[in-house]
């Protein structure tokens, strides 16, 4: 379960702060897949960056699993990020590393043995169709590539949570849809998904809980929501 | 911790490591023109590091084998017996200055002088023709610094047989002694002090070509921490890396100075006879090298951990 109590963020800055979130609060289910929408720079981004704990909040607390994220030892910080994949907006995709070792990193990181990982990762490869792209560098690949990539890296290692920023945002058609399919089966398997987007077609095709965000604040919470900004 | 607990955490340790190779072999090989940057400044460094402790010996061996060539003779008077040197000789080993004292006999004198000027026909005939040894009894001393000669010197002024000596040859020595010495003593130091100076600079250039190195990978650092990595997890393959350039590094240095130190070592035993440098640096090479590799693989793991560092602490 995940609790945003009361949270707020504010960007300093030396004009004018940036009020980023204003008194969200809201609850994730297990298992639930919450699509959040709104403008860019309605504080969908910052939402994740909080929740991963890569942001403090200025108030305000986040627990998952009935644990204050922000009050993590840092040194227990990466296994509480290990039970969370996310698909980053901006893919995030180690450079220095091919499709195959950035996938399996997080494997790796995990100290999962060299036999799984080359039996599971090819498989998350043929899942996102990028079997052909296993060797490549991230800079060698499409938009699209590199958001399956991102998406595939976030699936490998069985979180209990996605969160997926924008992850269609590069996608032709095709694959929006087939990325969408694929999260939504994985939420059928029970891994919570929270899905940062402003594709009207995805969130009415969905017809799941749809969280509206507008300048930092919740103006909607509906249970089979539709894309209405 | 449980016995299997234990033994899963040294199985944990092991593919971790095992990993962290693979991975930093790998950034590596890819980052060929960095990874040579590196190893070249980290070569220049260690190559400043040698050529320091191979200038320090051989100023040593120079200073000690001038020291070697300074001593003192202590001629006596024309007619007095062998037994009265020797007593002399015996009161003069009494004193802690000394480290080695000989008597010289007139006879072994004239011994000497003939074989050394030999090839002086004219030199050899005037003294067959004066028909008696000329030379005198000595005694040669050797002390064991250079400065001790002074105390020497002022205790045969006042020495009990102090009317038998005709000349104390030191005096005339002293000022060319001396001068040596002090040329020695600033070479050495001026040569210390730059090569301090230089090796300095290379170890900065060489710590900011690594910082650099990971300056541009800082948001990769910033990834690996979001999906979950350790920050040892994160670190160690940087220190890998590190590690490969120093090891790389110490190796190219080896091959140079070996190779300089086989050319330069003719020239130099001609300049301090006695002096093989090259004979000296294969004697230790393994120090040599395990010195090079401490200090090259240890400056790179070091460069690389406070650069890591920097980025893990955000």
């Amino acid at each position: 379960m995940i609790k945003f109590q009361n949270i707020t963020k504010i960007y300093k800055s030396n004009i004018n702060p940036i009020i980023a979130l204003k008194g969200v609060s809201f609850l994730v289910n297990p298992g639930e897949f919450v699509s959040i929408v709104g403008r860019s720079g309605a504080g969908k981004t910052t939402l994740f960056k909080l929740l991963l704990a890569e942001e403090k909040p200025t108030s305000g607390i986040i627990l998952v699993d009935e644990e204050n994220v922000h009050k993590i030892r840092p040194s227990l910080l990466p296994y509480y990020r290990r039970k969370i994949g996310v698909v980053f907006q901006d893919y995030k995709l180690l450079p220095s590393k091919t499709v195959f070792e950035n996938i399996a990193y997080v494997l790796e990181v995990m100290g999962v043995l060299q036999k799984d990982i080359q039996k599971d990762v090819p498989k998350v490869l043929d899942l996102t169709g990028l079997t052909d792209r296993a060797d490549n560098f991230p800079e060698e690949l499409s938009g699209g590539e590199k958001q399956r990539a991102a998406i595939a890296r976030a699936l490998i290692h069985r979180p209990e949570i996605i969160l997926a920023d924008e992850p269609t945002g590069n996608l032709d058609p095709f694959h929006t849809k087939e990325i969408i399919r694929l999260l939504a089966k994985i939420n059928e398997n029970g891994t919570t998904v929270l899905l940062a987007t402003h594709n009207q077609e995805v969130i009415n095709a969905l017809e799941r809980r749809v969280v509206t965000l507008e300048q930092g604040e919740i103006i909607r919470d509906e249970q089979r929501g539709r894309f209405a900004l | 911790m449980s016995k299997e607990a234990g033994l899963l955490y040294n199985y944990m340790f092991l593919i971790s490591l095992k990993r962290a190779i693979t991975s930093g072999w790998k950034s590596f090989k890819r980052q060929g023109g960095l990874s040579f940057a590196t190893i070249f400044i980290l070569t220049l460094a260690l190559f400043l590091g040698t050529s320091l402790f191979f200038f320090q010996k051989t100023s040593e061996f120079l200073i000690e084998s001038l020291k070697e060539k300074v001593d003192m003779y202590v001629y006596f008077q024309e007619e007095l017996a062998g037994d009265r040197i020797i007593e002399s000789r015996d009161e003069l080993s009494k004193m802690p200055e000394v480290k080695e004292i000989v008597y010289i006999s007139r006879e072994e004198a004239l011994e000497r002088f003939t074989e050394r000027h030999q090839a002086d026909q004219a030199l050899i005939e005037s003294l067959d023709e004066l028909g008696r040894n000329p030379l005198l009894a000595s005694l040669n001393i050797k002390a064991w610094e250079a400065t001790q000669y002074a105390a020497i010197s002022s205790f045969l002024t006042n020495a009990s047989f102090k009317d038998l000596i005709v000349k104390v040859d030191y005096q005339q020595k002293k000022s060319a002694i001396d001068k040596i010495f002090s040329i020695t003593d600033s070479i050495s130091t001026a040569g210390l002090v730059s090569s301090i100076a230089f090796a300095l600079v290379a170890v900065l250039v060489a710590f900011n070509t690594v910082r650099l190195a990971i300056y541009n990978r800082k948001e990769e650092i910033e990834t690996m921490r979001l999906v979950g990595a350790s920050n040892w997890f994160i670190r160690a393959p940087f220190l890998v890396q590190g590690a490969i350039s120093g090891l790389l590094a110490a190796l190219i240095t080896l091959l140079i100075c070996g190779t300089g130190l086989y050319f330069l070592s003719p020239y130099l035993e001609f300049l301090i006879p006695g002096y093989n440098i090259f004979n000296y640096f294969l004697n230790n090479l393994w120090l040599v090298f395990s010195l090079q590799l401490i200090v090259g693989a240890g400056l790179g793991m070091l460069s690389s951990w406070i650069a890591v560092r920097k980025y893990l602490k955000a």
